[in-house]
Parts: C-alpha cells; structure tokens; sequence
C-alpha cells in the first residue's frame, strides 16, 4: 500500500487584484505519494509558486479540498497550518532567505528553537557536513557564496526531519555548476532517505532529472509523465 | 540559542540607528532621574537648611515678606532695620524658649573671587545665637572674648575661600576696618558655612547702625502657640511675624510651579524617546519582512514574531535606562550648577539625590516604556502573511 501524503481535490487559489479576480490554481487535482521526486514546470506566471505555498501550507486555498498528512488542512487558519509545517515541511526558496544576522549553524538550528524541538546542535552540525559546509558552520551568510547558501538553506529545511522538501527554483539563482550540485543534493537525500521532495525549475535539464514531471499552464496540470532520465 | 540571541543579533546589525535609539531613552530617563532626584534633595535641603537655623519664628522689619525669607535664607535677616527696643520688649514673653537678635550687613569686596569682586555677608549676633544653634561647633578658635570686640568667627566654607586660620587679621577696606579672627565654625552643611559672624554691639558700631537689628529669631517652648505669641505682637508697629513654616511653604510653592514647567519637559522628552523607538523598530520590521515571512515558514509562530520583536524593543529600553542612569548620576554636579544659578533660592546642601529607589523605579519605568513602545510594531510584524511577506518586494 503507497503512501498517500497529500491529496487535492479540484482545488483554487483566486487572487483578486484591484477588483479583479485572478485564478492562478483552477480546479487541479493532485496526489503526491511517500519518496516522489516531483520537478513542477510550466512558463512564468502558470501558478508553480502558488501550488507550492499551497501544498506546503504556506497559503490556504481558496476552493476544493486539500488534504495533506491527514489533515483536512482546506479549512485550517494559519496558527494551524503553521503546526503542520513546521514539523512536517521543510523549504527552500530561489533567494535562499537565511537570516544574515545568523551564522550557518544557527541558522540551521533556528527551526527547532520555533518547534520547540530539542537544538541538538550535533545534528544540525552533521547535516551541515552532508550537504559539504563541515568547515563553513560558524560562517555568516554574506561569507558564503550562493551555492554554499543554498546548501545552509537545505540543512535548515531538514534539520526538523520533515516528511516532504518543497523547493521554489531552488537553482534559479545559481549557475549551471553550483545548480547540478544542489539538484544532485536533492536525487541523494529523495533516493537514500526516502524523502518526499516537490520543486518547481525553469531549467529543463535539471527537471527532467526528477522522477515525476508536472507542467502547469494557466493554473492547470497539461501533463504528468514518469521521467526516463532518473537514474 | 534562545529568541533572545535572535533579537540581540539583529540590534547589532544597525549599530549607528540602535546607538542612536538608545541615546534617545537614555536622555529621556537621565531627565527624569535628574529631576526626580532635584525633588527629593531639594526638599530634603530646604527642610535641613530651615531646621538648623534653629528658630521657628523670626520677628523682621515690615517688608515683603517673600522677599524678607529668600534673604533671611541667604543670610538671616531681610535687610530693613527694627529698633532693638522690640528685642528688649519681646525678650520677657514667657512662651519664649530661647532668643537671638540678629544684625546682617552685607559689604562689597572688590578682592574677591580672583579680583571679579564678591559680597561678603557680616553677621551680628549675641552670645545667645550658640544657644539657638547647640550644634555648632568650633573647628578652631573660640567664641568672643567681649560683647563688642572687634573680632570675627568665620564659617567653614568662607574660612576655605579666603584661607583663613584663627589668629588673622582681616581688613575692610570700605570701613577702614581691622577684624581679628577668634575662631572658624565646622561645617554645618547650611548657609552659615559662608558668613562672617561678629559681635552684635560691634556690628551696630562699625557699620554705623545704633540700636539697629535685622531680625530677631526665636524658638518657642510650645510651637502650638505660634498663633497666640503672632497675635501678641500685632500692635508692635514696623515688625512683621515670620514662622518658618511659612517660609518653607512658600519656597516649596515657589520652586513647584517652576517644577510644572520641568516637568513638562521630562514627559516630553519620554514621549519623544518612546516615538523614536516605535519608529526605528518598526523601520526595521518593515525592512525585514522577507525574513519574517521566513521565519514563519520553518516553523514561527505569530507568537514567536511577536516575541522577538517585543524583546528588541525592550531591549533598547533596558539598554536606554541603563545608560540614561549612569548619565544622571554622572551629571548630578552639572544639574547642581545649572539649578543653583536659575532657581531664586537654593540650599546649601545636595540639591540633587539619587536613591536606589529612584533608580530601581525608573529602569523599571523604562522596561515598561519598551514593553508599551514594542505592542504595535511586534503586532505589526506578527500578522504578516507568510507567503505575502516572503514573496514582498520583488
Ligand atoms: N499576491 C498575489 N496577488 C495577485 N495575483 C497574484 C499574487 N501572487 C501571484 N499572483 C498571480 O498568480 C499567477 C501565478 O503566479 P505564480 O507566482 O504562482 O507563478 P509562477 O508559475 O511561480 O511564475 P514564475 O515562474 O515567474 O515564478 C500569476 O498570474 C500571478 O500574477
Ligand atoms: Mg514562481
């Protein structure tokens, strides 16, 4: 039996701009089991970023029924959308966002001070040597080039464990190598850990590397195919 | 790391804006602890000036009688001339504990202060004044060998200025006159540390004043018949009844309308300090929106946003009393100085008195100035959407 850890069901988001109602999600149904890699594609403006705020309850929807983890999270307000996620969610974002007043390390141990998690810094050291910054931990952000950001940003998205890695352009700002260096993070920790992971890219070559490839077009899935390049 | 580092790290990431936030409650809560600090040592002054003169009632020559108790206070009598008859007349009320008429001259001394020119205050007094002042003591010397010697007793303070020991001869130059000094008080902390005390009789001879007093001061057996001995001495025409009560009232009243103004000034200045730390955090809010809308996708709670941003702002409060109070400590002379020269009448001693009270309550004032200032911007940075603040400014 696979496991099933989010299900939507013909959902919506709608934006309304100056009046104007904006659909950047239309009626999209979607499953997403344990251990998928799953690369969101589709042109500027097709509703990546809002599909991912959405299912990783970063955002509410505004029709259909969503359920993530078990939850019927359609209805939830923030204060408990945000309990889902910080346990259960860890992101990545293109500008990476670590905070610059942080070291590497403490940035890393920042979610578990708001989860209330025991800050077992050796574990928060260890992820930080997996993703090959061992020797950078007590490094501020602006001391550390993009891809070594990047790679902070990993270790701080999976210092609480969590069950899926969503992850918008995660390369975007990056160049072609340090780019296929996160990606190759990414295949590493979906296929030795086990672990969910859903990103949206712009870079063709990077996501037909995912096993699963989605493109989105005016807030509609156009096609699901299974990619033949995963290795 | 706790949510304090968190807050801690980001005040050190403007230094200049934080210093400058900072300085503002610091000058808010010196102001404050300053003038609470004149409240108390001004009272504590007067009441200790007043209390050592050792009279209750002083008997002056008719006059204004706001004017007759500054310059009694500055030294012991207003200067308009009674007839030492009314001293002979009153000395024989038996509600009289102790009596002593007083004749004060003032003599303009070109020499003084590095040659800028002083006045020197001379004070006639009779053997009784030690009786109205047991306190006093001699730091050299002793009392008048003779009712109407030319001798003088120096208070400390003068004694200090002018660098006299006992055994000096002083010169008056606009009388022509040769004083020796027999003695030199110890400190009484009160205005007599500056006069020169001489015999009555030789006061009324040198500066050509017969039979003439200034004031005349009297301690009760019963201050209860204050009124009746007041009543008394209504038919005596040229004097007027000063009760020392009186005085320190009207002092009090003097220098607390002058305190509305001062006072207006310390609200002001926390008002300022309190809208330039709403206005920096909340600046630094608005400037870290991305972060915040971060923060809250790992994991923080509206809770933890307010949190943070609650304990900055408090933090720049704790940081501002603290200073502010080292300040006002540091600057208690400065204030000192600036008072003595604007207030019409100031007492010898400490005018300003910082206690630990005073400054446990205004850290404490400042605490909760930062925990008032920090509601609004901490709401502010708390309701920030998630997705709207990450996505915000591109
Ligand atoms: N806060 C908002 N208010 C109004 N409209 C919005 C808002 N956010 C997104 N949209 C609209 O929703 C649609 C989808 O936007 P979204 O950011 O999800 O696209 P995207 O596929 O991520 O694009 P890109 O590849 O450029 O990142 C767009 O038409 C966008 O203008
Ligand atoms: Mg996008």
């Amino acid at each position: 039996m696979v496991n099933i850890l989010i299900k939507a069901d013909r959902i919506s988001k709608i934006y309304t701009l100056f009046a104007e109602e904006i659909k950047a999600i239309k009626d999209l149904d979607l499953e997403i089991r344990q251990g998928e890699f799953i690369a969101i594609m589709g042109p500027s403006g097709s509703g990546k970023t809002t599909l991912l705020d959405i299912l990783g309850c970063l955002d509410k929807v505004s029709t259909g029924k969503l359920n993530v983890l078990d939850h019927d999270v359609s209805a939830f307000k923030e204060s408990s959308l945000v309990k889902i996620r910080r346990v259960n969610m860890g992101f990545v974002f293109q500008e990476f966002l670590l905070i610059p007043t942080l070291t590497a390390l403490e940035n890393v141990v920042l979610p578990l001070l708001f989860s209330g998690l025991p800050q077992e810094h050796s574990k928060a050291v260890s992820l930080l040597e997996r993703v090959g910054l061992g020797h950078r931990i007590n490094h501020l952000p602006r001391e550390l080039s993009g891809g070594e950001r990047q790679r902070v940003a990993i270790a701080r998205a999976l210092v609480t464990t969590p069950k899926i890695l969503f992850a918008d352009e995660p390369t975007g700002n990056l160049d072609t190598k340090s780019g296929q260096q996160i990606f190759d993070i990414f295949k590493e920790l979906n296929q030795k850990d086990d672990l969910t992971i859903v990103l949206t890219t712009h870079n063709y070559k990077l996501g037909l590397q995912a096993r699963r490839i989605m493109f989105l077009k005016d807030g509609c899935i156009v096609s699901r195919e299974e990619s033949s390049l995963f290795v | 790391m706790k949510i304090l580092t968190v807050a801690f790290k980001n005040l050190q990431r403007k230094k200049i804006r934080t210093f400058l936030t900072i300085g503002g409650v610091a000058i808010a809560v010196a102001v404050l602890v300053s003038l609470m600090g004149f409240d108390t040592g001004y009272q504590k002054s007067l009441t200790n000036d007043i209390d050592k003169m050792g009279y209750q009632v002083l008997v002056t020559a008719k006059g204004c009688p706001y004017e007759a108790a500054t310059l009694m206070l500055k030294g012991g009598g207003g200067l308009r001339y009674m007839e030492q008859s009314v001293f002979d007349k009153i000395a024989k009320d038996p509600r009289i504990e102790r009596i002593s008429p007083q004749l004060a001259a003032t003599e303009f001394d070109k020499d003084r202060q590095n040659g800028q020119g002083g006045i020197i205050l001379y004070m006639g007094v009779s053997n009784s004044y030690l009786e109205l002042k047991p306190w006093s003591k001699f730091k050299s010397g002793q009392w008048f060998s003779s009712d109407d010697a030319d001798e003088v007793i120096i208070g400390y303070e003068a004694a200090e200025l002018e660098q006299r020991v006992a055994g000096d001869q002083i010169f008056i130059p606009n009388l022509n006159k040769v004083l020796k000094v027999v003695g030199i008080f110890e400190r009484t902390g009160t205005q007599d540390d500056g006069i020169m005390f001489i015999p009555l009789a030789t006061a009324q001879r040198i500066f050509d004043l017969p039979g003439k007093l200034t004031g005349i001061g009297i301690k009760l057996k019963d201050i209860g018949s204050l009124g009746d001995f007041e009543e008394s001495l209504y038919n005596e025409p040229g004097i007027q009844v000063i009760s020392m009560a009186q005085v320190k009232g009207t002092i009090f009243n003097l220098v607390s309308s002058s305190k509305v103004m001062t006072n207006s000034v310390a609200i002001i200045a926390i008002l300022i300090a309190v809208i330039g730390v709403v206005n920096t955090i909340l600046m630094s809010v608005f400037e870290r929106t991305k972060e915040i809308g971060v923060m809250k996708a790992i994991g923080a709670s509206r809770l933890d946003i307010f949190h943070i941003i609650w304990l900055e702002t408090t933090l720049i409060c704790v940081l501002g009393g603290f200073f502010g109070e080292i300040i006002a400590i540091l600057g208690t002379s400065l204030v000192e100085h600036i008072i003595r020269q604007t207030l019409p009448y100031a007492p010898a001693g400490k005018l300003v008195i910082i206690t630990p009270v005073l400054l446990l309550g205004s850290f404490l004032g400042a605490v909760i100035m930062g925990l008032i200032a920090g509601i609004y911007p901490a709401f502010r940075a708390s309701s920030m959407r998630p997705v709207e603040a990450i996505r915000s400014g591109d």
